[in-house]
């Protein structure tokens, strides 16, 4: 059996964080009541014309700027006719042979290494609608609130050969898209979408081989699963002498599988021509030097200098600016109080794990990065324990409340006066005479027992330190 | 009949501003007329009386306001423009139950300045055809002669201007639809430069050849109807963002044609010209030299390929401006459908006519994969040439005068079943689409077989609407005027 190359191109779908649709003033807030923000434009009524939001213009060309992409001052739409329920006019309004930015790169981080994936092209689009199905009613509803918000199709060249590689990709451009503050980056809900062109080959061979486009890619672990199968599926038809065949494949989470949605026989023919309605997009060569001004330190920019100016372990810099919401939060908290690299610790462990079970995003946690620091510096000042944090931090996390005033009123304040552990430790030696006379004839292992019975006694708040010094010095 | 309806627009709105004359006795005419002439006309496929009659008394009750430079002046509206809370139909089944929830810009521009919108008028079907015999509601007849056509698309409005039902009336130009119904009936009939009046409202056909326009008795009720309706929109992003000019004024200084120069085209004035209509043309350009006017020889060498060039275009276009037709959001959809696919072609076939079918199909074709660079983008770079031309030509003269249909209206059914023959009387006009230039039609006199309109077209230099009309008008009123139309006398 020949050893294959897998060739993976993406296709990435982002909807731009603007407060009206691409081509009317309609706004595009997401979980409004069905059709509620809708009107004769995106409704696609008889006689209605587009007229093209500037702004989103403007987030597509940041993003461009941002993947190293050439951006072209003149570009074209063009339309892409299919019927659809979901598709009020009969098209969408996209770009085809005049798009918005030219080629580009993303460089990416994977396990073998850097690796740099080619930007084909970045072009404007406006979504669809969304058809609800009622098995119960035997209808389909039609909800147009989507349809016309604006998107940006992100296609890569077919650079990517693993799906650990493709997952890479896909999280570096989400992180500049919302370091660019353009895209909510949200894939459950949609707003980034991605489509997977997968094909295999003998590696060595030039040629490449007949691809399937899976779809239905709705988390980046769906992503990588979906890919991972595929390439295995075509590797078996290739290795029983079968051929793949070239068709649109709907992955299926649950079985985690691909199936054949249709084939190339029953592809769409689009028509695509350009756009009557509007004019080309003629952009000054001053506006596009005015956004790449604008733009703010991205990912990469910003993984590098935390690493320097915080000396942070590679791994935690890169998991701190994937988001900027995180890495605003670090900052904010190191700006609190000087301790970046516990900061860091305590970012990367806890918070980051109750972040992801609440699916909050950093900006919008209960507790704030002055809370965080404050936890820190608790823990340095000897106030609390380092068991004690991490006992409380969950409540701290959902209340938001201030871990100095939240430590005092529980009574959580550590004990640090000899005198008190004194007492707890002479009642453990006390209550524990058979334990005593074994660590004392050479199971030394009994020390922890004699800690933990301590802190017991002390409800945990006793500074293990002085525990320690205490039972050494009365066992010794 | 009335006296008020033998007035002009601009006749009627001096009246109505010298307090002589009040708008709902301007409007009552209008429907009396309407009720007298529609049994033999069908021009119009909804009339708006009880509205109209309610506007009209608002207007009174307000008293007449001089900024509002229609005030009280009754129009009809070509079906192909939305108007709020009044029935668009298109001349198709499909839209058969569809009222709209807004103006078209052009329309909220003349209701803003004070016109009453009577009725909306006939039209071919999504105004594909050149005749207004693909109606799906009624046959409008020619007001010259009823066994004849009125011209189309814009059939209604020019039939029901010239019958005196209305004092002007808007119409849509893709091709040659308001020009060349307005020369079958014998009025006035403008398409302006692309761009220089919004399209938001109107229904669109072929979308980088569609203008709206007026159809009126005078070049000066033109001028006034254009002067309201042209000029930015930010709805529509194809509408030039250009100041417009003072039509008035700019046909007060023009008593003569003296210096200047008129353009006539060879390919124009060639073979394919029917005899009564080239000696009926001749004789206009005849009038023009005798009021000063110089003439040239021009050519406009790829006027050949305009034919082609044109139904590649509008029909491509138009395929995927008729996609939103699909009975899902409105207008009318089958019933018995058992699945998706099948709803839209039930609902497609049974709402819209042969002709609309066959251009959806033709404009599908030429955009299919393989098929676009043969078809659409050639035609497009022909479309280039044609516009070259027209600025060589107009860089010679300051107007082109030429024919603007071939024969006068022909009898109803002598062309339907021959759909090419039906394309070919578009011939003078679409060019002129294609290059996105302003052209008028002025009545030229009757044809001495037929006793038919014959009508002379003019053409302009881009947003050059002024210079255009002034010509016309002073053209138009040493033309004879042939009067009363036969058929509704």
């Amino acid at each position: 059996m020949p050893d294959y190359e897998a060739v993976i191109g993406l296709e990435v779908h982002a909807q731009l964080k603007t407060a009206s649709k691409l081509f009317c003033s309609c706004s595009t807030a997401f979980g409004s009541e069905p059709n509620e923000n809708v009107c004769e434009v995106c409704s696609g009524m008889p006689g209605v014309l587009p007229v093209l939001n500037r702004t989103a213009v403007e987030y597509a060309v940041k993003m461009g700027l941002a993947v190293n992409c050439e951006i072209n001052e003149r570009s074209v739409f063009a339309r892409k006719n299919y019927f659809y329920p979901d598709l009020p006019a009969g098209y969408q309004i996209s770009q085809y042979e005049s798009p918005l930015c030219g080629p580009g790169h993303l460089d990416v981080e994977t396990s073998a290494g850097p690796r740099r994936i080619g930007i084909t092209r970045i072009h404007m689009e406006n979504d669809a609608g969304k058809n609800i199905h009622s098995s119960a009613e035997n209808v389909s509803y039609v909800d147009l609130n989507r349809a016309g918000v604006p998107l940006i199709e992100i296609v890569s060249d077919p650079d990517i050969r693993t799906s650990e590689e493709a997952v890479a990709y896909l999280k570096g451009l989400r992180s500049i898209l919302l370091y660019l503050g353009i895209c909510d980056g949200n894939l459950e809900e949609g707003s980034f979408r991605c489509d997977a062109n997968v094909s295999i080959r003998p590696r060595g061979q030039a040629e490449f081989g007949t691809r399937a486009e899976l779809k239905n890619l709705n988390s980046f672990r769906n992503v990588q699963r979906a890919i991972d199968y595929e390439i295995g599926r075509q590797a078996d038809l290739l290795d029983d002498g079968e051929a793949v065949v070239q068709e649109t494949r709907l992955y299926d989470a649950g079985r985690n599988t691909t199936a054949s949605m249709r084939g190339k026989e029953e592809a769409h023919d689009y028509r695509y021509f350009p756009d009557p309605d509007l004019i080309p997009i003629q952009l000054e060569r001053a506006w596009i030097e005015k956004w790449a001004a604008e733009l703010p330190e991205l990912p990469r920019e910003r993984r590098e200098r935390m690493a320097a100016e915080y000396d942070l372990p590679a791994e935690d810099a890169r998991i701190l600016t994937e988001e900027k919401g995180l890495a605003d939060y670090f900052e904010a908290a190191v700006a609190a109080y000087d301790a970046p690299k516990k900061i860091a610790n305590w970012m990367v462990g806890e918070f980051l794990r109750r972040l992801n079970e609440t699916h909050t995003a950093a900006e919008d946690a209960a507790m704030g990065p002055e809370s965080l620091a404050a936890l820190v510096a608790l823990i340095d000042k000897g106030t609390i324990s380092g068991k004690i944090a991490k006992d409380v931090f969950p409540d701290l996390f959902a209340s938001g409340r201030a871990p100095e005033e939240y430590v005092k009123a529980k009574g959580l304040v550590q004990i640090s006066d000899a005198g008190a552990i004194e007492a707890a430790v002479d009642a453990v030696i006390a209550a524990n005479p058979a334990e005593v006379e074994a660590y004392r004839g050479g199971k030394t292992k009994l020390m922890g027992f004699f800690v933990g019975q301590v802190m017991r006694e002390t409800r945990g708040k006793a500074n293990p330190q002085l525990v320690n010094e205490l039972l050494q010095g009365r066992l010794g | 009949m009335s006296d008020l309806i033998s007035l002009t627009l601009t006749g009627l709105r001096d009246r109505l501003a010298a307090g002589e004359v009040s708008a709902r006795a301007a409007v009552d005419a209008c429907l009396a007329r309407i009720q007298a002439t529609e049994p033999a006309l069908s021009a119009l496929i909804t009339v708006d009386a009880d509205a109209a009659r309610a506007r009209a008394d608002e207007l009174d009750a307000a008293g007449y306001d001089p900024a509002k430079p229609l005030w009280g002046v009754p129009l009809a509206i070509k079906d192909a423009l939305t108007t709020k809370g009044l029935r668009t139909t298109c001349a198709s089944k499909i839209l058969d139950n569809f009222t709209p929830f807004y103006d078209a810009e052009a329309v909220a521009r003349l209701r803003a300045a004070g016109a009453v919108i009577v009725g909306k008028a006939n039209m071919d079907e999504f105004a594909m055809g050149s005749s207004t015999e693909n109606s799906a509601y009624q046959l409008t007849r020619n007001p010259w002669d009823a066994e004849r056509i009125p011209g189309g698309s814009s059939g209604g409005s020019a039939a029901s201007v010239t019958a005196r039902q209305c004092f002007g009336a808007l119409g849509t130009d893709t091709g040659g639809s308001i020009r060349q119904p307005a020369s079958l009936c014998g009025c006035v009939g403008l398409k302006p430069s692309y761009g220089r009046v919004s399209r938001y409202g109107l229904v669109a056909y072929g979308s980088s050849l569609d203008q709206i326009g007026p159809l009126t008795r005078t070049v000066e009720d033109a001028a006034a109807l254009l002067a309201v309706i042209a000029g930015p929109d930010a709805k529509d992003s194809t509408c030039a963002d250009r100041p417009v000019d003072d039509y008035a004024a700019a046909l007060a200084a023009r008593p003569d044609l003296s210096g200047t120069t008129i353009g006539l085209p060879v390919e124009f004035w060639g073979q394919g010209l029917d005899g009564e209509v080239d000696e009926r043309l001749r004789a206009a350009v005849d009038t023009a030299r005798g009021l000063g006017a110089k003439t040239v020889e021009v050519s406009l060498p790829h006027s050949k390929y305009a034919i082609a060039a044109y139904y590649i275009v509008a029909m491509a276009e138009a395929s995927s401006n008729l996609a939103r037709f699909d009975g899902v959001r409105y207008g009318v959809r089958d019933a018995g459908a058992e699945e998706l696919v099948d709803m839209y072609a039930r609902s497609r076939s049974a709402g819209f006519g042969d002709e609309v079918q066959r251009r959806i199909m033709i404009g599908t074709y030429v955009l299919s994969a393989g098929y676009y660079d043969a078809y659409y983008r050639k035609a497009a770079q022909v479309r280039r040439l044609i516009r070259d031309d027209f600025a060589a030509a107009l860089a010679q003269c300051d107007v082109l005068a030429g024919p603007v249909s071939p024969v006068p209206a022909w009898k109803i059914g002598a062309m339907t079943d021959d759909p090419l023959q039906m394309y070919l009387m578009d011939i003078f006009t679409i060019s002129l689409n294609l290059a996105g230039l302003p052209g008028i039609s002025i009545p030229a006199g009757l044809g001495a077989t037929s006793g038919m309109p014959v009508g002379l077209q003019l053409m302009g230099r881009a947003f050059d609407e002024a210079g255009l009309l002034a010509v016309a008008n002073t053209l138009f009123k040493a033309l004879p005027d042939a009067g009363l139309p036969r058929a509704v006398a």
